[in-house]
């Protein structure tokens, strides 16, 4: 069984500006122990994602299609299950560490806390267990006595990571985990991440707009454009060899440092992200598009057959609907 | 460009120091670089390597404790002069959002600086002009808008379009694309690019981004613990690299195939507590394996402090293993 089924999701924020649709239709499965990147620009939905695979959306937004954990509805469970399910069987790192934590407790009991909620342990096992897994990310397990604002950047983000382990998950949601870090923070916690998944079996699913990050951390990818998965395939060959327009807009925003192509030549995709409540007819990437043709402002075309396990939503892509 | 005759330079720096806490912190520490007119630097380092305190000296922001800085010819103090050397000299931060007044309409932000350096023209136009050289076009859509109402990518071109009206030698860019998205970031520093093949502008970027030394810059001067370690032609630098620090910068950039990372690990230096020799030693891979002291020269990666080869070309370093040789 997936440890995460995604059936065509879609989620439709309520604002006072009217409704905003924010993911349209995703489909997406994660097997226990694999590593998936979920890569798109701010407002492609991605975020969104992470938060409805534990509930955790706004009040009053429209949910519609199924978030399936271990097979289990999501959207089905009462609170009392909910509760139960969230840490226990997939937790999320968030991207900004200082918010996430609560500044006025000591990093200790924050851990100690959630362990205590999903157990019967007493006290001295669940302290014994926070230094375990202050260790396990690399922290000595003195530091559970700090307050959040005595750490660094990257050692809140350890902290983090160990809160999300406190109770065994078997997913891990990251999204945008190293965007705040410097370069060798940034090595570090990358590291950390994919030690953890291999050793633990996590499945993990890494959500960020850098996309060489990805390719560096997961086994597959997805890219998202306007609420939507609009490529699918190997991290590798979708970086290497996009096949939707978007794709490889993105793959050519991070120069390869020595390539003759890119030296003096930085590349970006001209406009701005789409508008989530007003998206353009057809294909939403159109007016972006550098190969669109006519028929793309009217038809918006799903997820075809790109080889193998591959996929991409685009005209010049020839195979079948998936 | 890289090769830049003396007396053209537009920002000469020398032996700058730059301390804070009557001298416990020394953020920077005798550095010393030349930009050429035209040229684009690209200053990278760790968070605390004093990268961003040096560009901020370069605009009498931060008083020097020693070594003197020279914009065209003439030194950078904090009192008078200070509002010419502003005009010449622009910077351009890492989040436009903050760096933008949210109550101030486009129109405002880029004006605001025309009138305090009293340029000379017709005002309006100016101010249409230097967004639509930004690349927002047409510039009277952009004109009465808000700040909230405009991309994150938008608010950046306002910001360079504010910096660039004034006409400036010189563009201090902070981590100009680091808050933006992937597809806007190239965008960005094409723009950037444009600005000095067209007004020849120069540039100093600082920045964490490889990847953005490699799209934009003429030289990288890669800064470590508030000294620059290694600085030359981005080629060769990149390409090249010879300081143990930026071999490993470069290892764990994750585009860079069969390269073997090299994490250093702890966490980014204290410049409260720099150490005794080589202020790299204790995280230097070097030394760490024991190479360093196999070939005899351990010793003085702990024990000598040192500076950047004295100049034997364009391409420098201030290593010990690299300077015995």
């Amino acid at each position: 069984m997936s440890v995460l089924e995604l059936q065509d999701l879609c989620v439709t924020y309520r604002t006072d500006g009217g409704l905003v649709p924010a993911v349209r239709g995703v489909n997406l499965t994660l097997e226990a122990g694999e590593t998936v990147g979920l890569a798109g620009e701010s407002g492609c939905g991605k975020s969104t994602i992470a938060s409805s695979v534990l509930r955790l959306l706004p009040k009053g937004t429209k949910v519609s299609g199924k978030v399936l954990l271990d097979g289990e509805d999501v959207y089905a469970m009462n609170p009392g299950r909910l509760r139960a399910v969230r840490w226990t069987s997939a937790a999320i790192v968030f991207q900004g560490a200082l918010q996430s934590l609560n500044p006025v407790r000591r990093i200790g009991q924050q851990i100690e806390e959630a362990i205590l909620l999903h157990s019967t342990q007493p006290h001295t096992a669940a302290r014994a267990r926070t230094g375990e897994l202050l260790e396990r990310v690399g922290l000595p397990a003195a530091r559970a006595d700090r307050f959040p604002h005595e750490l660094s950047g990257g050692q809140r983000q350890r902290v983090l990571i160990a809160l999300a382990l406190a109770c065994e998950p078997k997913l891990l949601i990251a999204d945008e985990p190293t965007t705040a870090l410097d370069v060798m923070v940034q090595a570090q916690v990358l590291a950390l991440l994919e030690e953890l998944q291999r050793e633990q079996g996590l499945a993990l699913l890494f959500i960020t707009h850098d996309l060489s990050v990805l390719t560096h951390t997961c086994q597959r990818l997805a890219v998202m454009y306007a609420g939507r998965i609009v490529e699918q395939g190997a991290s590798k060959e979708v970086f290497v060899d996009p096949k939707h327009p978007y794709s490889q807009a993105l793959a050519a925003a991070f120069p390869t440092i020595g390539d003759p192509q890119s030296r003096m030549n930085p590349q970006g995709l001209a406009g701005d992200p789409p508008d989530p409540s007003d998206l353009p007819s057809g294909c939403p990437f159109n007016p972006r598009c550098a190969v669109a043709v006519a028929e793309c402002s009217t038809l918006d075309v799903s997820l075809r057959h790109a080889g193998v396990g591959r996929s991409a939503a685009c005209v010049h892509v020839d195979g079948p609907d998936v | 460009m890289s090769e830049n005759p003396v007396g053209e330079s537009v920002v000469s720096l020398t032996n700058v120091q730059v301390q804070f806490g009557g001298g416990r912190v020394r953020a920077v520490d005798t550095v010393s670089l030349e930009v050429g007119r035209g040229e684009v630097v690209a200053l990278v380092g760790e968070s605390g390597c004093g990268k961003t305190t040096l560009i901020r000296s370069i605009i009498g922001l931060e008083p020097l404790a020693h070594g003197s800085i020279k914009v065209e010819g003439k030194t950078v103090g904090m009192g008078r002069g200070v509002r010419a050397l502003r005009q010449r000299v622009q910077m351009i931060f890492q989040d436009p959002s903050g760096a933008l007044n949210p109550r101030h309409s486009i129109y405002e932000a880029v004006a605001e600086g025309l009138r305090i350096h009293k340029v000379k023209g017709h005002e309006p136009t100016l101010v249409a002009e230097a967004l639509a050289a930004a690349g927002l076009r047409p510039a009277e859509r952009y004109l009465r808008r808000f700040p909230h109402e405009l991309s994150g990518g938008q608010r950046q071109r306002v910001l360079i379009a504010a910096a660039m009206a004034l006409q400036p030698a010189l563009l201090l860019a902070d981590e100009p694309v680091a808050s933006l998205d992937a597809s806007i970031r190239g965008e960005i520093l094409a723009l950037m690019r444009s600005f000095v093949d067209t007004h020849g502008v120069s540039i100093i970027a600082v920045t964490h981004d490889l990847g953005l030394a490699w799209n934009i810059a003429d030289r990288v001067a890669v800064m470590y613990l508030g000294r620059i370690v290694e600085v030359g032609p981005t080629e060769e630098v990149l390409g090249a690299p010879k300081h143990p620090y930026t071999q490993a910068l470069l290892s764990v950039v994750p585009e860079i195939e069969g390269m073997e990372q090299q994490i250093l690990v702890g966490e980014t230096p204290d410049p409260s507590r720099i150490p005794a020799g080589c202020r790299f030693h204790p995280r230097c891979p070097l030394l760490a394996s024991g190479e360093a002291d196999r070939l005899g020269f351990g010793d003085k990666c702990r024990g000598v402090d040192l500076e950047l080869e004295p100049e034997v070309g364009t391409h420098q370093v201030a290593c010990h293993a690299v300077q015995l040789n």
